[in-house]
């Protein structure tokens, strides 16, 4: 009933401007349209400056009221990032000025240059020097910005350091995994046909790869801070994109087509809560791309802490291979038979 | 009687002097269904645009209403959707139903077909000085085969699994998989198959335009005394007679994966616990393809509204537009430069960097023709007359949207910058401000300036100036916060914020925006009613040129048959934008140059 109510309030707001309107046009027509025009011209002309005034005040305002809520204030978590806080600053106090130069003399010009009884309009066709001058200054500062931007640019999809930490990522609808390469810094082979839900092998790992046998299969990141990450990226189903905004890093999760990126972490998640003054902050990973009805809710966590934290975490971790195969676990072992620890390596091409 | 009509025209083109009347009988069918009149054709392409564009812009109203109050429920919302919002909540699916089909709609049915085959089929011939286009019954089908296709696309909203929900850009693997998501089950073969035959629809129109514009110009209209608006036409039909196809071999390949078990874009995927058997294909190769297209077409968006703005403002500041050749310098620039920067929309698929690079410099180069249009308009407007009819208050608000979203671009175009703005608000706010509204505005100003053409009728002035200082207004409200989603990294294409501690916070600001949103719909409607109303009641133009301007257009009868002029076809002497010139307020193209004129 509140929604007939509703309905029926708009229809009649609508039918009250439309008679307003009917009526002005006959009045209009009543006092010549000359005139009427005329003072059409003058009120549109002042509106025209108004809307300058109370825009430039709005953007002003706007500023004051959401700048402190963007990730600019607390500054980049990752070292890399700040090239393009850097960047940020550079391009907008290139375009802020241009912004608002254009839209004063826009709306200024628009205003001042009113029809006017007896003003004859300045017959104007072209400039070549005015047209050359708007052509080659534009031309300079993009210049500079391409230079800024492109060495940033480079800098931050260059290779990554060889002592990067290593973390695999993998997206699917709708959540995130992660893989960590265990002791020997390698990642084991993996083969999507080797997918197997039931006996949890989600990611489809080959555990015929020895180099697998001590991979860590974890659902939350965990990062050393202040060493440099370098994150592969891979999805199961559809494109997924990692997106880590408080490092300012970005990259696409394709199916068949593994990515990376790498960044050095600056801050922990404590030394985040500090600086952002919020108790609850935590290092997020959206989905950046449009992967299904669960898109909005793919959220994945990263803990920063220190070294230790970090070392004491791992250890904490039992590779996947152990979970797949508890009778190899040395672990287990020791547990259910007090004979000698057996390799767990010795039997691995039986397994299937 | 298509080849009546056609032999008709080419005779009168040859022999120009040869009195045109209306030989044949006009049916209700053939004048106002099948009709080969370009006029009649623009506005079939301009009420299906309308009616479009209410669909699309209430689709948008839906969805803000979820992201301004994601706890909401709306009963109503149920009995009018059913299953696909229960409770009177709207599912996730249809939400992102709802998000895909507003991006298509308003992209291609509106400011495609709805911009540029309307003002391209209704100013070509008026302006150019012909009497219809080169071929009348082409131009039918056009826009026979845009029904079929709005026909298709329409239908994919009642089907059972939904229509397409996988985005605008229909990304495969998603689009590609049913099990992946229900819109891409039989919604997005529809889509599909839609926009093959929306595509037919714009290569017959593109092709259309560029040989009337090439060929039937009437005598003494050399290229270079063109109206802006068909420079912008002309090239805006090139531009999609040379990109819309390799969109539609993106759009055939992908049929054949979804149907066919092909693995042109498949490779390596589990998807809903099955293991498919597709490899070698790549994900990336289809937004290649899609970008191709997806590019230009922004500015085969944009490039109507740029050109029509361009006449609106020099005829109302009754100043010539200023340099002339370099506005078609430019807007030639743009179309090249349109085909060379497509990647920057895949700055973090994984590309190479050096690649990327070439992207980044083409991308920003954009920036030069763009600037030298912006300081041209503002050149016009200075020491002008201007005098604020509805059409030159949205020309006007077109250069100020268009200088706030291209300076964005400038932003995103640098593939460092990207990194952190890709797929967030902050993309939203660049492209709707520049091709979504800024060419809204576009249109808003041509239909405003050539309604009194198209129906013989003006439309009521109180009505244009609300509809111009809320939209405007809105629009900023509702787009200029959005950037500052953006540089918080909020991401696109969220049903809901509330569970992310990172976006939470902009909760309020959500829900003022869709507030914003509603009134700025309401306001559309009360435009929309002013269109309709105005047909039929309008005041009724006296003057055959009510706007004191120069082109073509307006030596034609107030009400022009089809044929548009009743006696010969004027010649022209001189470019269209001679106002302000030797004290005369304005000087008609086909006025012939005097003596002692001066040259400019």
């Amino acid at each position: 009933m509140s929604m007939f109510y509703s309905i029926a309030i708009v229809v009649m707001i609508f039918v009250v401007i439309f008679q307003i309107a009917k009526a002005s046009e006959y009045v209009s027509i009543l006092k010549g349209e000359q005139k009427s025009r005329k003072q059409n011209n003058k009120i549109n002309a002042f509106l025209m400056i108004a809307f300058l005034i109370v825009g430039l005040w709005g953007a002003w305002y706007c500023n004051n009221l959401y700048y402190s809520k963007t990730l600019f204030p607390q500054g980049s978590a990752s070292v890399e990032g700040e090239k393009i806080d850097l960047m940020l600053y550079i391009t907008l106090s290139v375009t802020g000025t241009v912004f608002v130069i254009t839209q004063v003399l826009l709306f200024w010009f628009a205003f001042k240059y009113q029809e006017r009884d007896g003003q004859k309009a300045f017959y104007f066709p072209h400039n070549n020097k005015l047209e050359l001058l708007w052509t080659t200054v534009p031309a300079i500062f993009l210049t500079i910005l391409v230079v800024f931007g492109l060495k940033y640019w480079f800098k931050m999809t260059s290779p990554a350091p060889s002592d990067a930490v290593v973390v695999e990522i993998t997206g699917h609808q709708f959540a995130w995994e992660m893989r960590y390469p265990g002791k020997d810094g390698k990642l084991g082979k993996k083969n999507y046909k080797l997918y197997n839900q039931p006996s949890g092998n989600t990611l489809g790992v080959d555990f015929e790869d020895p180099e697998s046998w001590d991979d860590l299969h974890t659902t939350e990141m965990h990062l050393p801070v202040g060493k440099p990450v370098k994150l592969v990226i891979n999805a199961m189903d559809v494109i997924h994109d990692v997106g880590l905004s408080h490092f300012r890093m970005k990259m696409d999760a394709v199916p068949g087509i593994p990515t990376t990126m790498w960044f050095t972490p600056k801050y922990t998640t404590e030394e985040m809560k500090k600086r952002t003054g919020n108790p609850n902050f935590v290092y997020e990973i959206s989905c950046d791309q449009m992967c299904g009805k669960g898109h909005f809710s793919m959220r994945g966590v990263i803990v920063v802490e220190n070294e230790a934290d970090y070392n004491k975490w791992l250890a904490s971790q039992k590779p996947e291979y152990f979970t797949m195969y508890p009778e190899k676990d040395p672990e287990h072992q020791t547990k259910a038979t007090d004979s000698t620890m057996a390799k767990p390596m010795a039997s691995v091409a039986t397994i299937n | 009687m298509s080849t009546a009509t056609l032999h008709e025209t080419t005779q009168h083109e040859s022999h120009g002097d040869v009195h045109h009347d209306h030989h044949h009988q006009e049916t209700f069918i053939t004048k106002y269904v099948f009709s080969q009149d370009h006029k009649t054709i623009a506005k079939q392409f301009l009420v299906t645009g309308i009616i479009w564009a209410i669909i699309g812009g209430l689709f948008s109203v839906i969805f803000r209403m979820q992201l301004g109050n994601p706890t909401a429920t709306y009963p109503w919302l149920e009995d009018l959707l059913g299953h696909w919002a229960k409770g009177g909540k709207l599912q996730p699916e249809f939400y992102y139903a709802l998000v895909t089909m507003h991006g298509t709609i308003l992209v291609f049915f509106v400011l495609t077909a709805g911009l540029s085959g309307t003002f391209a089929n209704f100013l070509i011939p008026l302006q150019i000085g012909a009497r219809d286009m080169a071929s009348p019954m082409l131009n039918m089908l056009s826009y026979w085969f845009f029904f079929l296709a709005s026909v298709i696309m329409m239908s994919s909203l009642f089907v059972q699994t939904g229509p397409a929900s996988g985005g605008w850009t229909i990304y495969p693997p998603l689009s590609a998989l049913g099990e992946a998501s229900m819109g891409s089950k039989i919604g997005m073969d529809l889509w599909l198959v839609s926009m093959a035959m929306f595509i037919v629809s714009s290569l017959l129109g593109g092709l259309n335009y560029i040989t009337t514009i090439l060929n039937m110009r009437t005598k003494g209209m050399s290229m270079t005394r063109m109206p802006l608006t068909i420079w912008a036409l002309f090239f805006t039909a090139v531009l999609g007679v040379l990109s819309f196809p390799v969109l539609l071999s993106g759009a055939i390949l992908l049929l054949f994966d979804r149907n066919l078990g092909t693995s042109f874009y498949l490779s390596d995927i589990v998807v809903a616990g099955k293991i498919l058997p597709n490899e070698g294909g790549s994900a990336i190769l289809f937004q290649h393809l899609f970008w191709f297209l997806g590019h230009p077409e922004v500015y085969i968006i944009l490039l109507p509204a740029m050109g029509m703005s361009s006449e609106i403002l020099s005829v109302n500041s009754r100043k010539p537009i200023f340099g002339y050749m370099a506005m078609v310098g430019s807007l030639f620039a743009i179309t090249i430069l349109a085909f060379l920067v497509w990647a920057h929309h895949m700055f973090v698929t994984g590309l190479n960097p050096f690649l990327g690079s070439v992207f980044v410099l083409l991308t920003l180069l954009i920036a030069v023709p763009s600037a030298i249009k912006v300081f041209n308009w503002l050149t016009t407007l200075w020491k002008g007359n201007i005098r604020f009819t509805p059409a030159m208050m949205f020309a006007i608000g077109f250069v100020s949207l268009f200088i706030s979203g291209g300076l964005t671009g400038i932003f995103l175009g640098n593939s460092a910058l990207d990194i952190h703005l890709h797929d967030t608000y902050f993309v939203i706010a660049h492209f709707h401000i520049v091709m979504g509204v800024a060419s809204f505005f576009g249109m808003f100003a041509g239909v405003y300036h050539w309604y009194p053409k198209m129906f013989g009728r003006y439309l009521n002035n109180t009505l244009a100036y609300i509809h111009f200082w809320v939209t405007i207004i809105g629009a900023y409200l509702i787009f200029w916060p959005m950037h500052y989603e953006g540089l918080a990294g909020m991401p696109r294409r969220y049903y809901d914020f509330s569970n992310w501690e990172s976006f939470k916070m902009f909760g309020g600001l959500n829900e003022f925006i869709s507030l914003i949103a509603i009134i700025v719909f309401a306001v559309q409607i009360l435009f929309v009613v002013n269109f309709f109303y105005s047909i039929w009641k309008g005041r009724k133009v006296t003057t055959q040129n009510p706007w004191e301007a120069n082109t073509l257009e307006w030596t034609t009868p107030v009400r022009p048959g089809h044929g548009n002029w009743p006696g010969d076809i004027p010649e022209v002497h001189r470019w269209p934008y001679d106002y302000g010139k030797d004290g005369k307020d304005f000087i008609p193209q086909d006025v012939p140059v005097g003596a002692d004129e001066s040259k400019h």
